[in-house]
């Protein structure tokens, strides 16, 4: 009856054979995670031979003294990101509170979401396209009613634009962690006669505090590493910024807009950068995503 | 001993450090309805989970002790195979949702890449569902999905896909605990009339159906056999303490 | 009392009135570039605008026929190195729910899926180009293949986890053998979902430049070897954007609508397909 099936031992090493290949494809990501860690490494190496550590802190970028630091990008990124967050946070918040707690579910919040979700998968290229025609005139026009040099292009236009792209990012993990916020408790703060203002200020907010700070934080590892629109209207200045007006570099940008022609000492010192980036934006996301795993399980538990 | 279809000897199943199952001795024979009932917990799913190996799938899970389908050793022999002789219902109807009707019923040739003629496997389908009186009630819908049939109805089209493997045995995991009452009388009605031709080991925690159903009875009690025998005879003497109280509701 | 009922009310609408002003404030930003895109770009896009190639600044006519076709070969690359591997790794950690390398792999997810695409480019360029002395199509699609990895990966794996146990021990008790049971039984009921991650990737990746600055390079010319530079649609628009020619800028809107719809088309037929093909158990 079993005639035409392969035979226990033959079933056996293909069931090996399957068990090793999951494995194995499970090995490579990690391997996968390692090399890219080496090879930046490795390739950074002369600079960081040569530079060390005070490459974080020297502010000089300068090609013909062979002279690297990295602190003009390292402000850059931090000011651009900063400052996109301060933006975006109350715009995000108010959308995961809108979608979370206002209004769940209609016609409105499907709209709402749709336009959120949208808004996320619109190319960070056309979002510096956009920036271009847009924040750049805008910029230059505020600029020139301040009386300062009316570049366009620069820390604030890039924060603009930076601050929309992580907009849908940060309120989708907003929601999820405003959501998070057991019923009961709102229940029994309604109960005692709260409006929905205090219930909020006083039961959600505090309950979902660490969840929204490991979103703002993994916002931030999104925005330090996002490259294209931030590239196209920084204005790509290997200078240390002097306000937020002034045209930069963040750590991306740099290597985005010097790579191509870079060679040994700069193309090194670029790797390096790009190390760094590496390793930054890998602990933030470690740490934001411990938070809210954390967060969710304790939730989870609580419900049964 | 011509008859016997499963032997079990001093059978012993553990979880863990935990001893589930406590020296079990169990002969079924040929083309009746044995039902092992007791209180949840007590060890009745895992025996019949012993029977076809699924039991050993869970991590920390091991045995002792001999079971024998017909002349084959159970825990000699390939898992692989030893399930392809033994049908088993679950309590939760299963069909596959990405099969149709007629793909689910066929499920245990087409997933172990048995090949026969197109022919042959419309007779397989046709006799199963009949089998699991099911036939008229889906002839016309063969190629529709199982997943738009009632719990009722896919509880027996789970059993048609057992039945069309020809098990020697078929292991039924309290199979109507998921179902309405309705249903439920239908499926009880269905393992009488199976019993002419097949051998059926039914697990269930609900006493009226053991009595209803079963020629033999088993009552396990905290991994214990406490007592085997004809169905008739448990419920009106039983011989051991234990078995009287759990049968006039003391616990369980 | 009553005074103070009437400030806490206040309070409150004033509350909500915000919310709802900043939540709809930020989606008017996702109006005001579709409108940029629209004005600007459809007024460019024509038949010879789809095909043509690009033409240098001074003559007329040029277009982006080889960045699709280069866009739509990088789309194919990348999905054929990043697919099998994916949903491979996807089921391992479906089946490893605890255990030490399985929690690691999945921590290698999480972090490979935050790593910077810049990141991402420069690695393609020092593993791919840097030994075959040249830009590549074929360097391009490793780089965007590692940034889908973790996306198919995640959606496979949820996808799995959702499918219940009682299905998998349905096959199991009728012999199939273990990776018979997850490939012919569990893997086609979640099929949806595992496509649906798939063309979210896509979708991810289609509009993505950085890691091809300096993999897949750009390429003026009509390019079908994976072993040479190759144009692509946001690349050609970044290339379009940063020009000072006025004429290439509304190319650039015209790529960039053309781009768009391509993310929308990955996302609406993803999305269609998780409604539509969604498997009942």
């Amino acid at each position: 009856m079993m005639s035409n099936c392969k035979s226990p031992a033959g079933i056996d090493r293909s069931e090996k054979r399957f068990t090793w290949i999951l494995t194995a494809s499970g090995a490579f990501i990690v391997v996968l995670l390692i090399a890219i860690f080496f090879t930046l490494f490795i390739t950074a190496l002369p600079a960081i031979k040569k530079f060390g550590l005070t490459f974080l802190i020297s502010k000089s970028w300068n090609a013909t003294a062979e002279s690297f630091g990295s602190l003009p990008f390292l402000v850059g990124t931090l000011l651009t990101s900063f400052l996109a967050l301060i933006i975006a946070i109350p715009f995000s918040i108010s959308i995961s509170m809108f979608l979370g707690e206002y209004c769940k579910e209609g016609a409105i919040s499907n709209f709402l979401r749709s336009a959120i979700e949208v808004l996320a998968g619109i190319p960070s290229v056309i979002y510096g396209l956009w920036g271009i025609f847009l924040l750049v005139p805008l910029v230059r026009s505020l600029e020139m009613q301040l009386g300062i040099v009316p570049y366009g292009v620069g820390i604030l236009t890039s924060s603009l634009i930076l601050a929309i792209m992580v907009i849908p990012f940060s309120a989708s993990l907003g929601r999820e962690v405003i959501s998070l916020v057991p019923g009961d408790l709102k229940e029994a703060a309604y109960s005692l006669g709260a409006t929905r203002f205090e219930v909020m200020k006083n039961i959600v907010i505090p309950y979902a505090r660490s969840g929204i700070i490991a979103g703002i934080l993994l916002a931030f590892g999104r925005a330090i590493g996002e490259t294209m629109a931030v590239t196209m209207l920084i204005g790509n200045s290997s200078f240390l910024p002097t306000s937020i007006f002034s045209p930069a570099n963040t750590m991306a940008s740099v290597i985005a807009n010097q790579f191509s022609e870079a060679t040994g000492i700069v193309a090194s010192s670029l790797i390096y950068i790009a190390l760094v980036l590496f390793l930054v934006t890998t602990i933030v996301n470690i740490i934001g995503n411990y938070v809210i795993h954390k967060i969710s399980i304790e939730a989870s538990k609580e419900v049964t | 001993m011509e008859n016997t279809v499963l032997r079990i000897e001093s059978f012993s199943a553990y979880f863990g450090d935990n001893k589930i199952l406590k020296e079990i001795n169990l002969t079924i024979t040929k083309n009746i309805v044995t039902a092992i009932m007791g209180p949840s917990g007590c060890g009745k799913t895992t025996l019949i989970r012993c029977v076809n190996r699924m039991h050993e799938l869970i991590p920390g899970t091991k045995v002792s002790g001999e079971m024998f389908l017909g002349s084959h050793n159970i825990y000699s022999m390939e898992p692989i195979l030893l399930r392809r002789m033994v049908g088993m219902v679950f309590q939760k109807p299963n069909p596959f949702p990405t099969m149709s009707i007629y793909n689910n019923v066929i499920a245990g040739y087409k997933l172990n890449g048995i090949r026969r003629p197109r022919d042959e496997f419309d007779n397989i389908v046709e006799q199963s569902l009949k089998k699991a009186a099911l036939w008229n009630e889906v002839k016309d819908s063969l190629h529709r999905k199982g997943t738009f049939l009632s719990g009722g109805q896919q509880q027996r089209l789970c059993i048609a896909r057992a039945l069309a493997m020809n098990p020697e045995i078929l292991l039924l995991d309290e199979p109507t605990s998921a179902l309405d009452p309705k249903s439920t009388a239908q499926i009880e009605e269905l393992f009488v009339e199976l019993k002419q031709n097949v051998t059926m080991l039914l697990v269930t925690h609900n006493i009226a159906q053991a009595a209803r159903v079963s020629d033999f009875t088993a009552f396990l009690y905290l991994g214990e056999l406490v007592e085997f025998g004809p169905t008739e005879k448990m419920f009106t003497v039983p011989k051991d303490k234990r078995t009287e109280e759990y049968l006039t509701g003391k616990f369980g | 009392m009553e005074k103070q009922i009437n400030i806490r009310l206040f309070k409150d609408t004033l509350f909500k009135g915000l919310v709802c002003l900043f939540a709809f404030a930020s989606a008017l930003p996702l109006f005001l570039i579709l409108y940029y895109i629209t004005k600007n770009g459809i007024a460019v896009i024509n038949w010879d605008f789809l095909f043509n190639l690009p033409r240098p600044i001074g003559e007329s006519g040029g277009g982006i026929g080889s960045a699709i076709v280069g866009t739509i070969m990088l789309i194919i690359l990348s999905g054929v190195i990043s697919i099998p591997f994916g949903i491979a790794t996807g089921i391992y950690l479906s089946e490893q729910k605890k255990g030490k390398l399985s929690s690691i792999v999945r921590l290698c997810v999480i972090v490979l899926q935050g790593t910077p695409s810049i990141v991402i480019g420069i690695i393609a360029y020092i593993w791919v180009v840097l030994p075959l002395k040249t830009f590549s199509a074929m360097s391009g699609g490793i780089a965007l293949s590692i940034m889908m990895l973790p996306v198919i990966i995640k959606t496979t794996e949820e996808t799995l986890k959702l499918i219940p146990y009682h299905l998998k021990e349905a096959s199991l008790a009728l012999g199939v053998p273990y990776y018979k049971t997850m490939l012919k039984v569990i893997l086609p009921a979640g099929l949806s979902g595992i496509v649906t991650g798939i063309l979210l990737s896509i979708a991810r990746i289609t509009g993505e430049t950085a890691p091809l600055l300096f993999t897949a390079f750009g390429n003026q010319f009509m390019n079908l070897n994976i072993l040479k530079p190759i144009d692509s649609l946001p690349y050609r628009i970044f290339y379009y954007a940063m020009s000072p020619y006025p004429e290439w800028h509304t190319f650039a809107w015209g790529a960039s609508f053309i781009l768009v719809v391509f993310t929308l088309v990955f996302n609406l037929i993803a999305r269609g397909i998780s409604a539509k093909w969604k498997t009942q158990f």
